[in-house]
């Protein structure tokens, strides 16, 4: 699996607990999946964006307590129905995914929904989703210009067993809380478990046949963080 | 240290032949200089007054006559077979094919078989059918007008000529009048004023966006008006009519355009004699169809047919990028009505960021050359044997790329780069700003159809700062600060899956490059930027050139400081590149050395089998200053060929 933690390599000392999840944005073109990203990882909002070209790849690390440390691989996706056929890449081994739709369109909704099922389907079965409904600055100041409201999309996310969240990349509104929200339901625990008991083969000296095949733990075979 | 010293010595042989066959020899001679200064060549010499100035005569005629007595020609010719050197064309080429040369810099020639005579017999035909459909138009309204000063300029002869120096003083556009008008200062590339003239303000103005028309069409006018202001226009529709794509106007807006160029284009489609191009005072008018897609641009910018189309061919090429051949025959013969905005979605500002390329005019377009990275040969070398070092298993072609400025290439002995593609990557990279600005690591799709325009490749691009001491650890990407002084490491491979393989690659090229030094190496070639044609030749008259070698197809050139600063400034010198360009490149030309002046410049265009040399001085240079100018750039680029040029590159 891509989630694997490392033990001692951070400062903090013995009982620290360190562990890697992949993630996955998905959504229709120009809901902000990128602008949610781009405030996660760098604090920053551009008001013009230009689409995301091909899928972008970041990193951005959390602590959720002074123990624990969870660094997200994230793929940002391009909405574009053209680059549909290669979203299965993205998410084969993703431990986690945010559907983003933006709540001024009703449509994109629809098209997040449909993500929610391919991804049920298709994804890990133990993927975590998010649902985001993004761009809440917009009907902060107009309320007239919100098309899927808050009860409604809450009921959909439930009834999908789904996080769910309104956010703004805008005002960095629930940005930060909702990555927090999956950090907190994703297997930590596990994930360093998993990855301790392997760790051994993963270290220099040993030889590791089986995490280098797959390229979600590409990562791991080029060095840890150290 | 010593493999500079050994390179000299290389050259300083190369030079004792030259100097051996005569060093006289060495000089375009004055007297094998062709100065076509009345005949509407000098396209620098915009006011044309017209009591004085005879009507334009035909150039070619009287190029031919006066310019290439055999025995001088000759001479000038053969100094350039020795001067240079010759085994280089056999030598693998960096990244290109010489095919690619030739089908780039002729691409008209090459896609028009027909010679010039039937050309004219075809523009013949297409009058009489024009004239009909003119006849219809006029009913109109006012768009008509815009058609109305075809006549005088459809004659091939007058083809690869600007339209400038053809058109009356009254029927020129406001633009070109003001231009005119600022050129009866003595030198305007001296004094140019950005903001006091109409071209200049025009030019700055060119990229704004057009807004829309609102719901009550209250600025329908002021809208329309602004667009119409627009030098340069681009179109591009589906057979059937549809809009594709538009440089300015939403879709209301061009719709009756549209329209218009689609009947227009199908009239000569369905007569079997396609319209390839017209003129309307000053306004030029290229047709290209290719499959199911008709391309239009509308230049007032003084371009050529040629160039024109050259770069038409490039947007094409960025449509064939993003959908593939088959994929967008297959949506057209499913429904020829489909409607391909959709499927390009996004794509926008890879269309929009080639067209203003082409609308600020960029010597690499022009050229059809690559800019390079001028580093000591020696580095160029470690960095070659590092990029072939760590090359992942699945890597089709390594770049890198700083600052627009390829740095160095790798890529398999059997396949080399084409010209084109790589004009589309630095396009994605640096024109289009969502990679550059998205701060992260990018795994995009891409056909590069010239290496096949089947299928897809997938390319990795890692972007980082130059400006900041050496990149720390290899898993935090730097943001992207600066604006040029970026660097970039891009590797493709059609590996779908190997993202992982490459970002790999990557991290281990970037840990090689700082262990041995060449990391800070090539940060500090980008900070120096371009040299000032001064530094290059110490007391030369020259003010820019470019140097084009043929064999390489790279380009180099120095900066367009401090002659020419802001956007108006140079295009006017690409202007004058471009007429040079085409006046050397026209199948009936047969130039090999070309001087004009005008009354802003002095340029010299200096054509041979291994290189192409424009160099542009101020208006007083005398025709032996330009000469000898010429002459030291190219022991400069004798010197300096292994510095300013990828001579072979990492090949594998």
């Amino acid at each position: 699996m891509a989630a694997r933690m490392q033990q001692g390599g951070r400062p903090g000392g013995g009982g620290a607990r360190f562990a890697q999840f992949k993630l996955v944005l998905l959504g229709e073109s120009a809901v902000g999946k990128s602008s949610l990203v781009l405030r996660f990882v760098k604090d920053q909002f551009d008001d013009y964006r230009e689409s995301t070209i091909g899928a972008a790849f970041l990193t951005q690390t959390i602590a959720l307590d002074e123990q624990t440390t969870v660094k997200f691989e994230i793929w940002d996706t391009a909405g574009q129905e053209r680059y549909k056929s290669l979203a299965p890449m993205y998410y084969r081994n993703a431990n986690c995914a945010v559907v983003v739709y933006d709540i001024t369109q009703a449509s994109s909704l629809d098209k997040a929904k449909s993500w929610v099922k391919e991804l049920q389907r298709q994804a890990n079965e133990n993927i975590v989703i998010c649902l985001a409904g993004n761009k809440l600055d917009l009907v902060t100041e107009q309320p007239d210009k919100r098309a899927v409201t808050t009860a409604d999309a809450e009921a959909y996310a439930q009834e999908a067993n789904l996080l769910f969240f309104e956010t703004s990349a805008k005002t960095s509104e629930n940005v930060k809380e909702l990555f927090t929200a999956i950090a907190r339901k994703l297997p930590i625990e596990q994930a360093s478990q998993g990855r301790g008991a392997r760790g051994a083969a993963g270290r220099p000296g040993g030889v590791d046949l089986g995490s280098r095949q797959e390229p979600g733990a590409q990562g791991g075979a080029s060095g840890c963080n150290c | 240290m010593s493999d500079d010293q050994s390179a000299g010595a290389d050259i300083q042989k190369s030079s004792d032949n030259v100097s051996a066959t005569g060093g006289e020899e060495t000089q375009p001679q004055a007297g094998s200089v062709n100065t076509p200064k009345h005949d509407g060549q000098d396209v620098g010499g915009l006011e044309r007054s017209q009591e004085l100035t005879p009507p334009p005569l035909p150039p070619r005629p009287r190029l031919e006559v006066n310019g290439r007595p055999p025995t001088t020609g000759a001479g000038s010719f053969r100094l350039s077979k020795r001067a240079s050197r010759p085994q280089l064309l056999s030598q693998a080429t960096t990244a290109v094919s010489l095919a690619d040369v030739h089908t780039q810099s002729r691409a008209d020639f090459s896609s028009n078989p027909s010679s010039p005579a039937s050309r004219i017999v075809s523009r013949k035909h297409s009058l009489s059918h024009f004239g009909k459909f003119r006849g219809n138009s006029d009913s109109g309204g006012d768009d008509s007008a815009s058609l109305r000063s075809y006549a005088p300029t459809l004659d091939a002869r007058l083809d690869g000529e600007s339209l400038l120096g053809d058109v009356p003083e009254q029927e020129a556009t406001p633009a070109w009048r003001a231009l005119s008008a600022q050129l009866e200062h003595d030198d305007p590339f001296d004094n140019v004023l950005p903001d006091l003239d109409l071209f200049s303000l025009q030019m700055q103005h060119e990229f704004d966006e057009v807004c829309a028309v609102d719901a009550e069409g209250t600025n329908e006018e002021q809208t329309l008006g602004t667009w119409k202001a627009k030098l340069k226009h681009f179109f591009i529709l589906s057979a059937s009519g549809k809009p594709i794509y538009s440089r300015h106007g939403d879709d209301q807006l061009i719709s009756h355009y549209i329209g218009v160029a689609q009947t227009i284009v199908s009239f000569y489609q369905g007569a079997d004699d396609p319209l390839r191009s017209f003129t309307a005072g000053g306004t030029r008018f290229v047709m290209l169809s290719k499959g199911p897609l008709n391309l239009v641009a509308v230049s007032r910018l003084g371009e050529s047919e040629a160039q024109l189309r050259t770069q038409l061919e490039s947007l094409y090429m960025q449509i064939l990028s993003t959908l593939t051949l088959p994929s967008m025959e297959k949506m057209f013969s499913a429904r020829p009505s489909t409607d391909l905005r959709r499927p390009l979605e996004g794509t926008d500002v890879l269309l929009d960021g080639l067209a203003d390329g082409f609308t600020r005019g960029s010597p690499s377009t022009l050229l059809s050359a690559l800019e390079c990275l001028r580093l000591r040969k020696t580095h160029r070398q470690t960095i070659n044997d590092t990029l072939l070092k760590v090359r992942a298993p699945n890597l089709l072609y390594g770049l890198i790329v700083a600052a627009g400025r390829l740095v160095s290439v790798v890529r398999p002995k059997k396949h080399s780069l084409h010209p084109g593609d790589l004009h589309l990557i630095f396009n994605m990279l640096f024109e289009a700003g969502s990679i550059k600005a998205g701060g992260g690591e990018n795994w995009i799709p891409l056909c590069l159809p010239g290496f096949n325009n089947t299928g897809y490749l997938y390319m990795y691009v890692s972007f980082f700062s130059t400006s900041e001491g050496p990149t720390n650890g290899s898993d935090e990407r730097p943001s992207s600060a600066g604006e040029d002084d970026e660097l970039a490491v891009v590797l493709i491979s059609p590996n779908k899956e190997g993202f992982y393989e490459l970002r790999k690659m990557r991290d281990e090229l970037v840990e090689q490059l700082q262990d041995n030094g060449c990391m800070n190496v090539i940060k500090t070639a980008v900070r120096k930027r371009h040299a000032a044609c001064s530094d290059i030749i110490p007391g030369t008259a020259l003010r820019h050139f470019l140097y084009k070698s043929r064999g390489n197809v790279q380009f180099t050139m120095p900066s367009f400081e401090p002659y020419y600063h802001g956007l108006a400034a140079r295009r006017k010198l690409m202007n004058l590149y471009s007429s040079m360009h085409e006046s050397i490149h026209l199948k009936t030309a047969h130039l090999k050395v070309q001087h004009c002046t005008a009354q802003d410049a002095a340029a010299l265009a200096w054509e041979t089998p291994l290189f192409e040399l424009y160099c542009v001085a101020g208006p007083q240079a005398t025709k032996a200053s330009l000469a000898h100018g010429a002459n030291r750039i190219v022991q400069w680029i004798r010197r300096e060929e292994e510095r300013v040029f990828i001579i072979g590159g990492a090949v594998f």
